[in-house]
């Protein structure tokens, strides 16, 4: 690295201002000429066929533009090309006014185009589907399990069996479940297309990877991928809803091009129940441990949902493999569909289900052998990946195990249940473990550099509120010596260099190298330029020689000797400089380590004892995540996870009625998330991490890690506090208080 | 395509007050105060959520009291004085709450924030919290999906503290106060 300044240092977000005044515009929010408002009619059966849609009523509303329906959609070969995107699963994508078929209940069926947002949604109201109805199957205990035919890219199927099970003298065995959860981001979905002539396309969409929803459209219209554009500058929330392109991109599109103006479609609340979510699963956990505590097996079985036309799939059981050493490791996972929209990849996909139920079977264990907590971890402490049998990059989690316990004041904690009380309270504390992967994936930034010391730093990748615009400025800054004020940062646009989607907390560490190293190749070009001077006084440097700093290009060991970038500009007849830089993961990393982020979450509950209502009162998670770029948006973050897995914990579930296939609870008053109510004193503990092999910052990333191990921590310190485990989420007062 | 102009409700001519600009509007009966000011007066920040009041990201100031701009027909406030985010600043200079939000980092994605913000000059203006506890129960209203909760009962404390400065308002419970 060079100078360091800002990496590493607290800064406040760049994108404040912009923010905190109402300045910075979303999907919905871009005016444009000729607007046409778009609002969509959604299926009230999950399964079965459209027979008719009765659109007079509607089509009579006065500034009623058009309804497009299946049968009434531009005559085209559209439907014909790949709906695939770059995170798909196997399957046949959903493609909205395709057929008569209906997949799901809620599915998209018309799109009322309209002058005003007012008299659309009116109209809407007046469309009248009739439909042929099948019986819905939406009960994932009911249907077939079934091993998944194709892997999902990204998504290792379980390992084989290791050992023989075997007769351990302490057993615990379990049956966990978590409910469908849906990420529920605040803003909501939403695509404003403009074209430009016929083959020209502008879409400002509310997405995680604005190149893949790009790709999608140029295949879907038969368009040059340059002749699209889609553009999303700041993103209200995703947490993996916006991975895949969703249908309001599609349908604003399509209608734009057929009615030859803008068409801005927003979907409602409810409809965001009709995108995703994260899959609900039943899973089985045993193991079996010597009276030491070891572990001599672990077998987990999960069973996670999917559609019918989908094979969506996530990580739920290999973290049980890679977590703890056993001599019989035996993982499984499985389908079941359902009929409902394909699930997708939500906040710490597969490991918050996952790691969940292993981490509250390690409770009960504890339990079992009367051993503390966080000793039974350290007992069990995979200095090695036991799945693969590599080390670890880095791995500091015997000392977040320790740095946590320390804060949290785990010493005090007296082991039996229902030991400490406070007033009508009861008051329980747990811990868990939480691991998510260190991924680290090809990016390409742009860096370039004017006469007056101003220099702008382009991406494709989204800012979801995760804080990249700040954490790139502030690498540029430090790289090419200058204020944070005078470097810009551009993303979320998809003429910029090439980033894929924006998950898997892989964006810091890539993005952020591929930052990195196009300041260093600026300064390289730079250099070039300025040994072009006669009598340069960088005539012998080489690239490692020399530093960028307040305008100057200066031997590293000696700054008197330096030119200025004016003058380097000048020498070569340049107005600016430029430079591109990408992020290539090295292979043989890989292949020779196992990188992971970790983290030990700590939790204390108040829970009354006669009512069963639930309190998080503390939480403190220790996080090794290797390098802290900005202990200020990261420590967001984190806190951010917590109350995403405290909500998991106490208060997500979409509840569904099998009779109709339908959610019933599709809205916030009912879909409970956290509130400012439910969150109390959070702290978040950086272990100090070097990290060497992944890539040259020693980045991690910290999207993730928060959420995983909470539920659990949260659930094992209501079994502390009350001695009722609860193994299903949430943890509802109904589940508490028969045993209260 | 048939019309029948019987089917849509006649617009209503409102005068509306936003951030000290008057303006006369010509509005549906079924225009929430939320659409009129993204869609008609292009100031977007203050958010849809939800759309059915349970979300606070529309909360604006009307008349000084904070509501859900989701949950009100712009005819209902004919001549009201409303205030958006967009309306805090004075001169350039950003509101205090909006200098405590950036400092305590008590946003991230940014789209819940106005709405918090509104509902914090709001609440601090009502005068009834004191604690955190409290500050907590009053800013139930604004769902945050990022999580910035304890960062904005931060931002929220600090700024109510010095507008108290020498009162006794502001007490905080400082083991309750998340770490640095």
């Amino acid at each position: 690295m060079p100078q360091t300044q800002h990496v590493g240092a607290e800064r406040d977000r760049v994108d404040g201002p912009a923010k905190v005044t109402g300045h910075a515009r979303y999907a919905a929010e871009f005016p444009v000429d000729g607007l046409l408002y778009g609002v969509i009619v959604t299926s009230s059966i999950a399964r079965g066929r459209i027979t008719a849609i009765d659109l007079d009523a509607a089509l009579a509303v006065p500034g009623v533009v058009q309804i497009f329906t299946h049968r009434r959609r531009p005559e085209s070969d559209w439907y014909k090309h790949d709906f695939s995107d770059d995170v798909a699963p196997p399957g046949q994508p959903f493609r909205a006014l395709y057929d008569d078929v209906v997949h799901f209940s809620g599915q998209p069926i018309a799109l009322v185009v309209a002058e005003e947002f007012g008299i659309a949604r009116h109209a809407a109201t007046l469309v009248k589907a009739t439909y042929q109805a099948a019986t819905p199957e939406t009960d994932l205990q009911t249907v077939a399990h079934y091993t998944p035919p194709k892997a999902r890219n990204g998504i290792a199927p379980p390992p084989a069996r290791r050992g023989k099970a075997g007769d351990a003298p302490l057993r615990v065995e379990g049956e966990f479940r978590t409910p469908f959860e849906y990420q529920n981001p605040m803003e909501l979905f939403a695509a404003t297309a403009v074209w430009d002539g016929d083959d020209k396309l502008t879409v400002y969409d509310k997405t995680q990877g604005v190149q893949n929803g790009q790709n999608q459209l140029a295949k879907i219209f038969g368009l040059k991928p340059d002749h699209v554009r889609v553009v999303s500058h700041y993103v209200g929330g995703a947490f993996g809803a916006g991975l895949r392109p969703q249908y309001s991109l599609f349908l604003s599109a399509m209608a734009a091009r057929a009615l030859e103006r803008p068409v801005r479609v927003v979907l409602t609340r409810d409809q965001m129940w009709s995108i995703g979510g994260r899959p609900a699963t039943i899973q089985h956990v045993r193991l079996g441990a010597g009276p030491d505590g070891k572990l001599q097996s672990i077998e987990h079985d999960a069973v996670g949902s999917t559609s019918r036309y989908e094979d969506q799939q996530e990580n739920i059981v290999n973290w049980s493999g890679l977590l703890y050493p056993a001599a019989t490791t035996s993982l499984g996972y499985k389908l079941g569909k359902l009929d409902l929209v394909t699930p997708n990849d939500m906040r710490a996909p597969g490991a918050a289900s996952g790691v969940f139920a292993l981490e509250c079977a390690m409770d009960e264990l504890a339990s079992e052998a009367g051993i503390d907590p966080v000793e039974l971890r350290l007992r069990n402490y995979a200095d090695r990946d036991p799945a693969e049998d590599k080390p670890f990059t880095s791995k500091e989690l015997r000392a977040a195990y320790r740095l946590g316990a320390e804060k949290f004041g785990w010493g005090e904690r007296n082991p039996a249940p229902r030991s400490m009380r406070d007033g009508h309270e009861l008051v329980g504390w747990g811990m868990a473990t939480g691991v998510w992967e260190a991924l680290y994936v090809p990016h390409t930034a742009r860096a370039t550099l004017t006469a007056d010391g101003k220099a702008t730093i382009a991406c494709a990748a989204s800012d979801i509120g995760t804080g990249t615009y700040t954490i790139l400025t502030q690498i540029a800054a430090d790289a090419l010596g200058l204020p944070m004020e005078d470097v810009t940062v551009c993303l979320g646009d998809s003429k910029l260099p090439t980033a894929p989607v924006e998950g898997g907390s892989w964006t810091a560490a890539s993005a952020g190298t591929a930052v990195h190293i196009a300041c260093s190749e600026l300064i390289g070009k730079l250099l070039e330029q300025a040994r072009r001077l006669n009598d340069s006084p960088l005539g012998a440097a080489g690239r490692d020689d020399v530093v960028l700093a307040a305008g100057r290009l200066q031997l590293r060991g000696d700054p008197a000797k330096f030119v200025t970038l004016g003058d380097a500009l000048r020498a070569g007849g340049l107005d600016h400089i430029d430079a591109e830089g990408s992020a290539k993961p090295d292979q043989s990393v890989a292949e020779k380590f196992t990188a992971n982020t970790h983290s030990a979450v700590f939790a204390e509950v108040k829970v009354d004892a006669e009512l069963g209502v639930v309190r998080v009162t503390r939480l403190v998670i220790a996080v090794a995540a290797g390098k802290i770029l900005n202990p200020k948006t990261a420590r967001s973050q984190l806190l951010g996870g917590a109350v995403f897995g405290l909500g998991m914990a106490l208060h997500e579930e979409s509840m569904l009625d099998h009779r109709f296939g339908r959610f019933m609870n599709r809205n916030l008053g009912e879909y409970h998330i956290p509130a400012h109510a439910d969150i109390h004193a959070i702290d978040i503990v950086f272990v100090p991490e070097q990290e060497d092999h992944l890539n040259p910052l020693g980045v991690k990333g910290v999207g993730e890690i928060g959420v995983v191990g909470t539920a659990a921590a949260i659930a094992n310190a209501v079994h502390h506090a009350t001695g009722v485990r609860v193994r299903e989420l949430p943890i509802t007062i109904d589940k508490l208080l028969p045993g209260l | 395509m048939r019309a029948s102009s019987t089917d849509l409700p006649a617009t209503i001519e409102i005068s509306l007050s936003v951030n000290g600009r008057r303006h006369r509007l010509s509005v549906r009966p079924w225009d929430t105060l939320l659409d009129v000011l993204r869609d008609t007066l292009d100031l977007t920040g203050t958010k849809k959520g939800c759309d059915q009041g349970q979300c606070g990201a529309c909360t604006v100031l009307v008349d000084g009291a904070r509501i859900n701009s989701c949950l009100a027909l712009a005819v209902m406030k004919d001549g009201a004085e409303v205030t958006t985010v967009e309306g805090l600043a004075k001169d350039g200079e950003l509101h205090p709450i909006q200098r405590a939000f950036i400092t305590h980092d008590a946003f991230q994605c940014g789209y819940c924030t106005p709405g918090q913000i509104c509902s914090a000059v709001a609440l601090i203006a009502e005068g009834h919290a004191g604690t955190r506890e409290e500050i907590r129960e009053m800013m139930s209203g604004n769902l945050c999906r990022c999580g910035a909760y304890a960062n904005i009962i931060d931002a929220i404390e600090q700024v109510m503290g010095e507008q108290a400065k020498g009162g006794a308002r502001g007490a905080s419970r400082p083991d309750e106060r998340t770490a640095r």
